[in-house]
């Protein structure tokens, strides 16, 4: 969820419209949860879910083989996974754009969250910004500024490591 | 200052620049962030208002009505279960004509459990004398807040301000945030002519027998017809500080629309974006969103929906064993004035998404349905 407000902020600062909003259902911390960030050049209307993203990011790999993650997913977009494995399915190869980030050892280095529970949102951003080139790493860096309560710098800075480091396999 | 938040945030913006004395309130899903940032504005200075704990909404609201009736400007936020433990004080807001805000975030009633988004909590409280205001955006709902408490405060009436629930509740989004210093402009301070206070003792809640009751009565109808005006002059107060105006309605594309869909919400948004992709394949279409429930606009909403040949209207609640709540109250204004035709749709009940292919879906029924077998219909129930 913050995540998803990190990165409809980081659009806002680059003049987009933006909306941020988790799946509506009852959440509860380590449960699998998905949350949405809509972009636009002119004002946004559609006030409902999403159902068919251009893009999709992985907080956690494990998800890729309990869970249908490119239910509706648009074909070549972007899959940007945090993960310091390989990726072994070819269907997620070869109908998408798939980037792979090790945010959690970015978060461990950094002291965001603890070893067997870091916090990777920062990581991952930073990791779409690179890999997609859709918004820049100055306005990532603004987001973090302004929506992470403390560690300021220490997020700022797992954004720009991951947005150098991410990998592109496909 | 344009920032990207959450609409429940949007609502204590509101609060904090309309400098309210008194917060008093009990948390419930999804609305507790409009008070746990009030809470926090209080604790740290931001606004100079005590925020008092209650062990209920019931004691929320009459907590609200102490401290209006002791001359402080008083807010509460709440939803569902929440507005329906309320139902007794809210009341007594209006009898005792207090200008309190209520936000609340529409969610559907229980059982089954339901933390999702409908507008029957709200809407079961359409009688008790509260106006009330449906907001589709969190920059409205920001905005409505001082405009509630300037409508409220100049009739003596209480105003609830109405949000779907993660709609714009849960949903971020831009909004220009308003200050004090800003609002201070448009809201002028809050002095009542009569309030508690010792130094010029009044009576309070008295008994009133039958021959006075009947005349305070009157006096509420008439503030509520009085608040058509209000509520006109106050929107308009609002644009000349702050640039941005909502009006009692909001019709779209309606001047030569043969059909006009009738919206409360946020799926008035959404059916705006409908509305124009039916116009590109030259479907002469539009849509009205009612802002304004209570007074109800019906001058207004007449002449919108005069000029068209048929009307639909969604409707996110059910009146059981009578149909559409907006669906009753758009037919008692066309009623004996004209004949076109009025079909109800409901849709969305406990938070069920209203996507633009919904809205088209129930588009394409009205315009394809010339004499509807039935005016209530249910939309995506499964059968």
């Amino acid at each position: 969820m913050i995540a998803s407000e990190i990165l409809a902020d980081a659009f806002f600062h680059e003049g987009k419209f933006v909306q941020a909003f988790p799946a509506f259902g009852v959440e509860r911390r380590g449960a699998p949860v998905m949350a949405f960030t809509r972009v636009s050049d002119s004002e946004i209307r559609e006030r409902c879910q999403i159902y068919e993203p251009d893009h999709l990011i992985v907080l956690d790999p494990v998800l890729i083989e309990t869970v249908n993650i490119t239910d509706g997913l648009k074909e070549g977009g972007w899959i940007i996974i945090n993960t310091s494995g390989p990726i072994e399915n070819k269907e997620l190869t070869e109908k998408y754009h798939i980037a792979v980030i090790d945010a959690n050892s970015i978060a461990l280095k950094h002291r965001l969250g603890s070893r067997s529970a870091p916090i990777v949102n920062t990581g991952i951003i930073g990791a779409f910004a690179g890999a997609t080139g859709l918004v820049g790493i100055e306005a990532v860096k603004q987001a973090i500024e302004g929506f992470v309560p403390m560690k300021k710098e220490e997020n700022m800075q797992a954004a720009v490591d991951a947005c150098k480091e991410v990998k592109i396999l496909s | 200052m344009k920032k990207v938040i959450m609409g429940n945030h949007s609502v204590s913006h509101g609060v904090m620049a309309s400098e309210v004395k008194v917060i008093s309130a009990y948390p419930i899903t999804p609305q507790t962030h409009i008070v746990e940032l009030l809470s926090e504005m209080c604790g740290n200075g931001d606004i100079d208002a005590k925020f008092i704990k209650v062990e209920s909404e019931h004691s929320a609201m009459a907590a609200c009505v102490g401290a209006s009736a002791a001359g402080s400007r008083a807010f509460t936020a709440t939803s569902s279960q929440g507005l329906l433990l309320m139902h007794e004080m809210l009341h007594w807001a209006v009898g005792a004509r207090l200008p309190i805000v209520l936000a609340n975030v529409n969610r559907a009633v229980g059982p089954p459990w339901s933390i999702w988004t409908d507008q029957n909590d709200s809407l079961s409280q359409r009688d008790v004398g509260w106006l009330q205001i449906y907001c589709e955006s969190n920059q409205e709902t920001q905005d409505t807040i001082p405009q509630a408490f300037k409508i409220a405060e100049e009739l003596q009436m209480p105003v609830m301000i109405v949000l779907d629930a993660f709609f714009l509740s849960h949903t971020y989004e831009i909004v220009d945030i308003i200050t004090k210093e800003e609002v201070r402009k448009f809201l002028p301070e809050y002095k009542p002519e009569i309030k508690i206070d010792t130094k010029d003792p009044h009576s309070f809640g008295n008994l009133g027998g039958p021959d006075v009751y009947m005349e305070l009565r009157y006096m509420i109808q008439e503030a509520m017809e009085k608040g058509i005006d209000v509520i006109k002059r106050v929107d308009k107060e609002f644009e000349e500080v702050f640039g941005r105006g909502y009006g009692l309605i909001q019709p779209y594309r309606c001047d030569d629309a043969e059909t006009i869909l009738v919206t409360s919400g946020t799926v008035s948004s959404t059916t705006r974006a409908v509305i124009d992709q039916m116009r590109d394949e030259g479907i002469k279409i539009g849509s009205l969103k009612i802002r304004v429930f209570r007074p109800f606009p019906f001058e207004e909403v007449f002449e919108v929906l005069s000029k068209a040949k048929k009307v639909a209207v969604i409707d996110r609640n059910i009146s059981f064993g009578n149909g559409g709540i907006f669906y009753q109250e758009i037919k008692s204004a066309l009623y004996g004035r004209t004949d076109i035709p009025i079909v109800g749709y409901i849709a969305g009940l406990g938070g069920r998404d209203i996507t633009p292919s919904v809205i088209r879906e129930i588009a394409d029924k009205a315009i394809g349905d010339d004499k509807p077998e039935r005016y209530i219909n249910w939309i995506g129930v499964k059968k």
